[in-house]
């Protein structure tokens, strides 16, 4: 069904973490609803399952428009008093409650939402991701009619202009990479698009080839045409099967529609798109390992003396672009680069899109302008951390990235600044950390993921990160010795200098960052054999503060191993010899009563 | 043990082309839970490369396995989100139920645990995964129900 520009459409958000709450089945209850009911003869309705809208921490959420009403943590019960109410008042008790208690209806009055500017993710989340004439009818595949009317060089000099830098992390101007591509006269030319998103706590790409598939692909065609390159790849990780099926029946759409295939739009140019599935390795996120990995072989980096751009896929001129900057080529193209380059930083054009995890209130997928600060992203758009505790890190830019303490939270982001202090912004994972997070321990487990994931093809990476995780191993188990935290700093700096891709150069980070902002922790592990966060199990031993704790029995009931004792409104206690450390307890007491002392090996 | 023809029916869907060695091989991983050795030897004949050549992408890639995985897979997320959340209690969990660490197989052939990078769930921390059903912020104390959900029933004569 064609949508009308007066009907009243429910939108289900069917992002991953909205199915994985139960979104699907809300989607199924409201339809059954509606035929109950008998609705659809009285209002033209439209119930539609759109990809991620943002705020997962309150999946699944449904919004209904025009009248811009958004509900939120709506269950299969639910349904009926959402159908009941169309075209009624909004029911209150499924509105965001906002900071001071109040309950607000649309979704720009949701502070989450406020400070956002969209434009990879101007569609995610509004439309049904399957349907080319949505995608048509919000503007999509205007700005490919403007580029077919252009020469390649005039496209380049439009995304030049308009300052795009690649979004996958390292910034590289995106004109600059096409025109390079553009100036080798050898055919075929090839362009990839980097849906390897394998950062532990990024979501941003999976979610926008899931939400908005036609955009990439818009992106692709108009790349192509740039370059003159006739032939696409998608390289989608392993996990991501929804957003492969996703792009997989946008392809066969747009190829119907005569977007893609041998003649687009009429033009009489080609274009050709297929997927291939990655195979679970983190190194092919890197560009020339992911190459490898799509011409059926292992998945190891090479070094770039010879730029993709010139050999790249095949051995042939290759370009290859991350999810996010593709999705945000139509956009460049249609509205012009004068529109993209007025938001954001001086070197640092237009917005960037965040996946805000860990101890944050709102957990969730945003996009904002460059340059705002992180402040503003996890305070005014996170809500702040959870429970109010207090914060202690962020860490951005995935395992390639850094810690950033409280002192530096009012650092505008983007692709420079936070280069400066040891971090970078990365493809755009950010995990928020508390005072409960322990960041020796955070930094082995970055270590840990890379030493699983470097492919071993040069030394200072594959042995440099087994060197770093045993002293790490040996800190966080409490046989840290004087002069580990130097020799960590010095293995660093060789990896940082010696490694032969961006993977083994950045792989050093985590550990550097928090031994810069967070030594006492380090020093704390090795001196006093304690663990200030109470993570470390062997330098953890939890105990009941009797001056706090009321008896309430809610940690008693937590303990997975029996270890708490104690009567109703007496203190309780737990056994150290049945305690094994894992901090349920501490997480459901609501008077900070379980306390860690430390010292247990 | 897995049939040649089994094979050969992944291994014919495909062109004699280089390029689709990881597919052919994630297909097999699919059908049979593992990549078998008849599996490798067939695909090197067909696509025209080594067995050694297909044996390093079979253990370089983590999608790929040479054993055969359980009936029930179960994932424990370890992205940076769940890890924070408490993925490594959901790990002790798993190990005090059924005896088992990632990477292991229950002696019955009944489940597997992974721990695997993140799942893109990020904000449902932690997540564990059986047979892709999502199980969101999982509690320790929740898993031998999630557990007892999943294993095949057992049927009393």
């Amino acid at each position: 069904m064609t949508p009308t520009p007066d009907m009243t459409k429910i939108l289900v958000c069917c992002g991953t973490g909205c199915i994985a709450n139960g979104s699907l089945k809300v989607a199924r209850a409201i339809r059954d609803e509606i035929v109950a009911q008998g609705v659809a003869a009285t209002l033209d309705l439209l119930v539609e399952e759109t990809g991620c809208s943002g705020m997962c921490e309150g999946g699944p959420i449904v919004r209904i428009l025009p009248a811009d009403i958004m509900y939120y943590k709506v269950r299969e019960r639910g349904a009926k008093d959402i159908v009941a109410s169309l075209g009624g008042d909004p029911l209150k008790r499924l509105l965001f409650k906002d900071a001071r208690g109040e309950r607000v209806t649309a979704q720009s009055e949701n502070p989450f939402y406020a400070a956002q500017v969209k434009i990879a993710l101007r569609n995610v989340g509004l439309i049904d991701p399957l349907s080319i004439d949505e995608y048509v009818a919000r503007g999509g595949y205007e700005g490919l009619k403007r580029a077919l009317a252009m020469t390649p060089d005039e496209i380049i000099t439009e995304v030049e202009r308009s300052g795009v830098r690649g979004k996958g992390g390292a910034g590289f101007p995106t004109g600059r990479k096409w025109r390079t591509a553009a100036g080798y006269d050898n055919y075929p030319k090839y362009i990839v698009c980097n849906g390897d998103e394998g950062d532990p706590g990024a979501f941003m790409d999976g979610s926008t080839l899931e939400g908005d598939p036609h955009g990439v692909i818009e992106g692709m065609v108009i790349g192509a045409l740039a370059i003159q390159a006739e032939e696409g790849v998608f390289y989608i990780r392993d996990e991501y099967a929804l957003a492969r099926d996703h792009v997989q029946r946008a392809i066969e759409a747009a190829e119907r529609a005569g977007i893609l295939g041998d003649d687009i739009l009429g033009s009489g140019k080609r274009m050709k798109l297929s997927i291939v599935r990655g195979g679970g390795a983190f190194v092919c996120g890197e560009s020339t390992a992911l190459m490898a990995s799509i011409e059926g072989r292992v998945g190891e980096p090479r070094a770039k003396y010879i730029r993709s751009a010139e050999r790249g896929l095949f051995n042939q001129p290759t370009v290859l672009n991350n999810v996010e900057t593709l999705a945000t080529i139509p956009y460049i193209l249609k509205e012009g680069a004068d529109a993209f380059a007025s938001v954001g930083t001086e070197t640092s054009k237009g917005t960037k899109v965040f996946a805000m995890v860990g101890k944050v209130k709102h957990t969730g997928l945003v996009e904002v302008p460059m340059g705002t600060t992180l402040r503003t992203l996890i305070y005014d758009i996170g809500g702040g951390i959870i429970d109010d505790r207090p914060f202690k890190a962020v860490q951005t830019g995935g395992p390639s990235g850094g810690c950033i303490p409280d002192s530096l939270l009012d650092l505008p982001v983007d692709f420079d600044t936070l280069k400066k202090y040891g971090a970078m912004m990365g493809s755009g994972g950010m995990i928020v950390m508390d005072d409960y997070n322990c960041m020796v321990e955070v930094a082995r487990y970055y270590v840990n993921f890379l030493c699983e994931e470097s492919c071993g093809k040069c030394t200072p990476c594959r042995e440099g990160l087994r060197q770093m995780h045993a002293i790490l191993t040996d800190i966080c188990e409490g046989r840290g010795e004087q002069g580990d935290v130097e020799l960590l700093e010095r293995i660093g700096a060789t990896m940082q200098d010696a490694s032969l891709c961006a993977l083994g150069k950045s792989a050093a980070n985590p550990v550097l960052s928090t031994i810069k902002y967070f030594r006492n922790e380090y020093e704390a592990h090795i001196d006093e054999r304690r663990c200030p966060a109470g993570v470390c199990v062997k330098l953890t031993e939890f105990t009941i503060d009797p001056e706090a704790c009321t008896g309430c029995g809610a940690c008693l009931r937590a303990c997975p191993t029996e270890a708490i004792s104690g009567a109703v409104k007496e203190t309780h206690v737990i056994d150290s010899e049945k305690c094994i450390v894992c901090g349920s307890c501490r997480e459901v007491c609501r008077f900070n009563a379980v306390v860690t002392e430390g010292r247990r090996a | 043990m897995v049939s040649n023809e089994e094979v050969s029916s992944i291994i014919d869907a495909y062109p004699r082309d280089r390029r689709y060695a990881l597919a052919v091989m994630q297909d097999m991983q699919r059908t049979f839970n593992y990549v078998p050795e008849n599996g490798l030897i067939a695909t090197a004949e067909h696509l025209d490369c080594s067995v050694a050549q297909l044996y390093s992408m079979a253990t370089f890639y983590k999608a790929l396995s040479l054993k055969p995985k359980g009936k029930h897979i179960i994932k424990v997320c370890d992205g940076t989100a769940c890890h924070l959340r408490g993925a490594n209690n959901l790990v002790t969990g798993v190990k005090r139920e059924l005896g088992i660490v990632p990477g292991e197989v229950t002696a019955d052939g009944e489940f597997s645990l992974e721990l695997v990078n993140c799942l893109g769930s990020c904000a449902l921390a932690p997540v564990l995964v059986i047979d892709g059903v999502y199980h969101n912020k999982v509690k320790i104390d929740a898993i031998p129900s999630i557990l007892k959900e999943h294993a095949t029933p057992v049927v009393t004569q």
